[in-house]
């Protein structure tokens, strides 16, 4: 196991789920109220100073169904970082990551549009790449597959 | 509109000077055609090839885009509608003045192509009156400008208004 996965385990075992680095890639689960200590630490001590991205998956079925996905990059040392925390559906709340990193910002937008993930403490969350009259989003796994919302024109 | 109506008045509707004039007046209007380019997606990448000195749309007398739909009469949609930019095309469509003709560039606009999916508009004639479509993804230069003669040919054979 790589020592960042380490301190992390050590530092955070209240926080802290599992972790595995397979192909090089270091990926740690941590419990979604630990997200900001643990990015903040990363972020100040461990060098991890770019947010590559920021994403969400949703494993419909499951019992937390979605899971937020953080990539950091460490610019010093060229390592990168998964971090990943896993919400459910009746409460789908993260703490916001934009006091840490400004591109947080649209990410988080992002994702609240394409899978209804609200970040606490969020600027302006509204949708981004969706029309504000949208319902639904789009991109959970039970948004009908032929559901139209067309602004104008009939519905095709 | 006037014009015409005096024309008609004095030489009939079916009349020699009549039809004569309006394809005069057609053969006038297809070879100035004003370009609208409306370009949101990879066809605009064909279109500027199509318009570039290889294919040469000037040959065709519509090599002039207008960024002014006042000043357009050739609607060119070119790429992915979603139906967020809808509203947009349509505005646009409405401030062109008559005569005005649109031409669908690509399968996107023509039935939504393989974006069968929530964000995009499934064939732009859902919205807005289209008059040729030009199917490929993207066409070739040689499809475009094939859609265009045909385009042209449409313009020189149907009834005129002055
Ligand atoms: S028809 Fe193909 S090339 Fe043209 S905009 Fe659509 S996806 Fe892009």
């Amino acid at each position: 196991m790589s020592e960042i996965l380490k301190n992390i385990e050590e530092k955070f075992s209240e926080y802290f789920r599992e972790s595995h680095s397979k192909l090089g890639e270091d990926t740690v689960l941590i419990k979604k109220e630990g997200i900001l200590d643990v990015m903040v630490y990363l972020k100040n001590k461990e060098n991890f100073n770019v947010l590559m991205d920021l994403t969400c998956v949703d494993y419909y079925g499951e019992e937390e169904r979605f899971e937020v996905v953080y990539h950091l990059y460490n610019l010093k040392d060229k390592k990168r970082l998964r971090v990943k925390v896993r919400v459910d559906e009746e409460n789908p709340e993260v703490e916001s990551l934009c006091s840490l990193w400004r591109n947080a910002n649209w990410f988080e937008r992002e994702v609240w549009d394409m899978f209804g993930v609200r970040f606490k403490n969020h600027p302006n969350l509204k949708r981004i790449l969706m029309y504000d009259e949208f319902e639904g989003h789009p991109l959970r796994k039970d948004y009908p597959i032929r559901k139209r919302q067309p602004r104008v024109g009939p519905l095709n | 509109m006037g014009v015409k109506k005096i024309v008609t008045g004095v030489f009939g509707e079916e009349g020699f000077i009549t039809t004569k004039l309006d394809s005069a007046v057609g053969w006038a209007r297809k070879y100035s055609l004003f370009v609208y380019p409306f370009v949101t997606a990879c066809c605009g990448m064909e279109y500027m090839s199509v318009a570039c000195s290889h294919y040469d749309l000037d040959r065709f007398g519509a090599a002039l885009p207008r960024f002014s739909p006042r000043q357009a009469d050739l609607l060119l949609v070119v790429g992915t509608i979603s139906h967020k930019i809808a509203p947009v095309l349509l505005r646009v469509y409405e401030q062109m003045t008559e005569p005005k003709w649109v031409v669908a560039f690509g399968t996107c606009t023509c039935t939504g192509g393989f974006y069968d999916n929530y964000a995009t508009v499934q064939g732009i004639d859902t919205i807005l009156p289209v008059d040729v479509y030009i199917p490929g993804c993207p066409p070739r230069p040689e499809t475009v400008l094939d859609g265009i003669m045909k385009l042209q040919e449409k313009i020189q054979k149907s009834k005129q208004e002055y």
